[in-house]
């Protein structure tokens, strides 16, 4: 057999629940210790190697200028670079505050601003090169181990570019935009949840981001004509992705 | 990137650097730095949080009242659980919502499995390593793959409740403001009681494992606070009661304690006012309201020698094992109880203040909102555990170090890092 490939995870901006969900994969989690060496993980390792690593999981998005030259020196020692959750694709609920000015957000919170170096908050695809993303707030377990099967293999992992409407229909759900009236996100959201919200009861929020190619201002014109105002639209696609090209026009300036 | 976890510079009689710039076995990113001249006196003692914050509290103004615990829910992806519930009754208190006894049980139910999974983490891969001589619970599978397993099975029941009731482990989707969006079949409860009724063993067996780990001696004694009730073990509603004889509602919080910004820290240090720095977390928990934990529990903690109240900061690990004992009881009896029925909820906004206290797992988690009559946030304040643990924790290194200053340099690094972990600290969630 081949040596174990080294994978290394790691966090920038964000709340460790992207690398958690890769703990909570309890009933593999001896089985994925055969497969990898995990090298770096600060979360669950005090001997960290710094060498280089064969895939790094990159949780967090980037909001500091530390954190600039952190992936890139991340970059630098990777072979294969996963931005692992919508915080490292796009910077995801936090990336909210990137439409307030800067030091209004700051001064809300700090006293004295003078130590702080916040900067926007970004995908770290905005600062080097990415080789594939995990969607999801958080992503889901099956697709964690889909990517990392599909790199112990080196193939292309199969993972969803359907809206979660495909995954409604094919658990039989109600579609809620049309029956009940309710303003859901699923028409262009990412599938890879399996429908989780629609099928108890919810509305798709958009946590797994845009889809390919979604048509945002057709669901937006749906969402005006269910009553909703603009403000409400905006709050709609001013989520988990409203940085994204897809929706910046939705999320409003 | 480039730096070492651990920098050593030691030469006896010398002064002495402890400079972990990145703590290792925590949530997030925070650095111990602590400077002792030669003649011992420290110099300088920093736990620095340098976790970028993400200004939970200036994007949450303008957003809508049924968005709080979505939004809340990512200031942590280990207690994604208690920052929603706690918006919840936050939101509720504010626009004077009751939800039903049924959602109140729903609730601690899904609060108590997210106890279960984040002490379990804590104590078994978090911890443990420290206590046995391991770098990482992953270089413990090789000679201690029961004990492995064991963390493995009883995490896997605290996520596995969660995903029955919130949807999924991390950021539950179910619980909205007055109830939720569906509730688990009896048939889907009836099999993880069982699980539950299984797992009592284990969790003896948790607290046999941390009675028996051998644990510095070193008592400081500081003011313990959490929510307490009477007839209950409070996790998600309570007074705040404290060892040194706070007693007030969740509403009073800003009347007593006081947050202050320090230069070298993205999290705030907290204080009760005019007072000092206290301790959140299992042990005041578990130190004020004994009472009352589950008999099983109380017996368990009787039998492991160690006698409640207690102040030494590494009992915390015992007293995370006595309460999983408690939280498999209180589970099983909260779903006794439940009669799983469809409820309907009927919301109507209005404007208001509200705040709500819930002990997260690492200890008392404090939220409060402004909101119109629309329901749109008008101002947030947020304090979670480590917030109120930073400032306590210094204070606790700075006595402790002391005592272990005859030891070798990576040795006294290693237990003050150890010290920290036993606050099982949550860093972003700190700096949010």
């Amino acid at each position: 057999m081949n040596k174990k490939p080294k994978i290394a995870i790691f966090k920038f901006t964000g709340c460790a629940g992207c690398q958690l969900e890769l703990l909570h994969l309890e009933d593999i989690f001896l089985n994925l210790l055969e497969l990898f060496d995990i090298d770096y993980w600060m979360m669950v390792k005090r001997e960290n190697s710094e060498e280089n690593w064969d895939i790094s999981l990159v949780e967090g998005g980037i909001s500091t200028p530390e954190e600039i030259e952190e992936i890139k020196q991340i970059r630098k020692k990777t072979k294969f670079l996963v931005a692992f959750g919508d915080c490292a694709i796009g910077g995801c609920i936090p990336s909210i505050r990137n439409w307030i000015p800067q030091m209004e957000a700051e001064s809300l919170v700090y006293e004295d601003t003078s130590t702080i170096h916040s900067t926007k908050m970004l995908g770290i695809g905005e600062y080097v090169k990415v080789d594939a993303i995990l969607k999801g707030c958080p992503p889901n377990r099956d697709n964690i181990v889909e990517l990392l099967k599909a790199a112990l293999l080196k193939i292309k992992p199969r993972l969803r570019k359907h809206p979660v409407c495909v995954e409604c229909k094919l658990r039989d759900n109600l579609c809620l935009l049309t029956s009940k009236k309710m303003p859901c996100m699923g028409p262009v959201t990412s599938a890879g949840c399996n429908a989780l919200c629609p099928s108890i009861g919810r509305i798709c929020e958009g946590c797994f981001g845009p889809m390919s190619d979604p048509n945002a201002s057709a669901l937006a014109d749906i969402f005006r004509d269910l009553g909703l105002n603009e403000k409400d639209i905006k709050r709609k696609f001013r989520k988990y992705a409203g940085m994204s090209s897809d929706f910046r026009k939705e999320a409003g300036d | 990137m480039g730096k070492k976890t651990v920098k050593l510079k030691y030469t006896p009689k010398s002064e002495i650097n402890i400079d972990v710039n990145y703590l290792a076995r925590v949530e997030g990113r925070g650095a111990l730095n602590v400077n002792i001249s030669k003649d011992g006196k420290i110099e300088k003692l920093q736990f620095r949080i340098y976790e970028p914050p993400r200004f939970f509290e200036s994007f949450l103004i303008g957003r809508k009242y049924d968005e709080v615990m979505e939004l809340t829910s990512r200031i942590c992806g280990i207690c994604p659980v208690a920052h929603q519930l706690t918006a919840l009754r936050a939101i509720e208190n504010a626009m004077s919502v009751e939800p039903s006894k049924q959602t109140q049980d729903l609730r601690k139910l899904m609060a108590i499995s997210a106890h279960i999974q984040s002490n379990v983490l804590s104590m078994y891969f978090l911890s443990l390593p420290d206590l046995m001589g391991f770098e990482s619970i992953i270089a413990m599978a090789k000679d201690h793959l029961d004990i492995v397993k064991r963390g493995l099975k009883l995490k896997k029941l605290g996520n596995d409740i969660t995903d029955l009731i919130g949807g999924r482990a991390v950021h539950p989707v179910t619980a909205i403001v007055g109830g939720f969006t569906s509730i688990p079949t009896k048939n889907q409860i009836d099999k993880i009681r069982k699980r539950l009724l299984n797992a009592k063993k284990d969790a003896f067996e948790t607290v046999n494992l941390f009675s028996n780990v051998k644990i510095p001696d070193f008592i400081r004694k500081c003011e313990h606070i959490a929510i307490s009730d009477p007839n209950y073990y409070a996790i998600n509603k309570g007074r705040l009661k404290s060892t040194d004889g706070l007693n007030i509602d969740e509403m009073e919080y800003r009347d007593y304690i006081s947050e202050k910004q320090v230069s070298y820290s993205t999290a705030l240090h907290s204080q009760v006012k005019n007072r000092n720095s206290f301790m959140v977390g299992p042990l005041p928990r578990v130190n004020l309201n004994f009472d009352q934990l589950s008999s099983d529990a109380k017996n368990a903690a009787e039998d492991s020698g160690i006698k409640f109240p207690n102040y030494n900061p590494f009992t915390s690990h015992l007293a995370r094992a006595i309460e999983l004992v408690h939280d498999i009881d209180e589970s099983i009896e909260i779903i006794d109880r439940l009669p799983l029925k469809e409820e309907s909820r009927e919301i109507i906004c209005r404007s208001g203040f509200g705040a709500a206290i819930t002990e997260a797992p690492r200890g008392s988690l404090y939220h409060s909102y402004d909101l119109d009559s629309n329901g749109i946030v008008k101002g947030a304040d947020l304090v979670p555990p480590t917030a109120h643990n930073a400032y306590n924790i210094e204070k606790d290194i700075n006595e402790f170090v002391i005592t272990i200053l005859d030891k070798p340099i990576d040795e006294i690094t290693l237990q003050c890092e150890m010290l920290i972990r036993a606050y099982d600290p949550c860093i972003s969630c700190s700096a949010h």
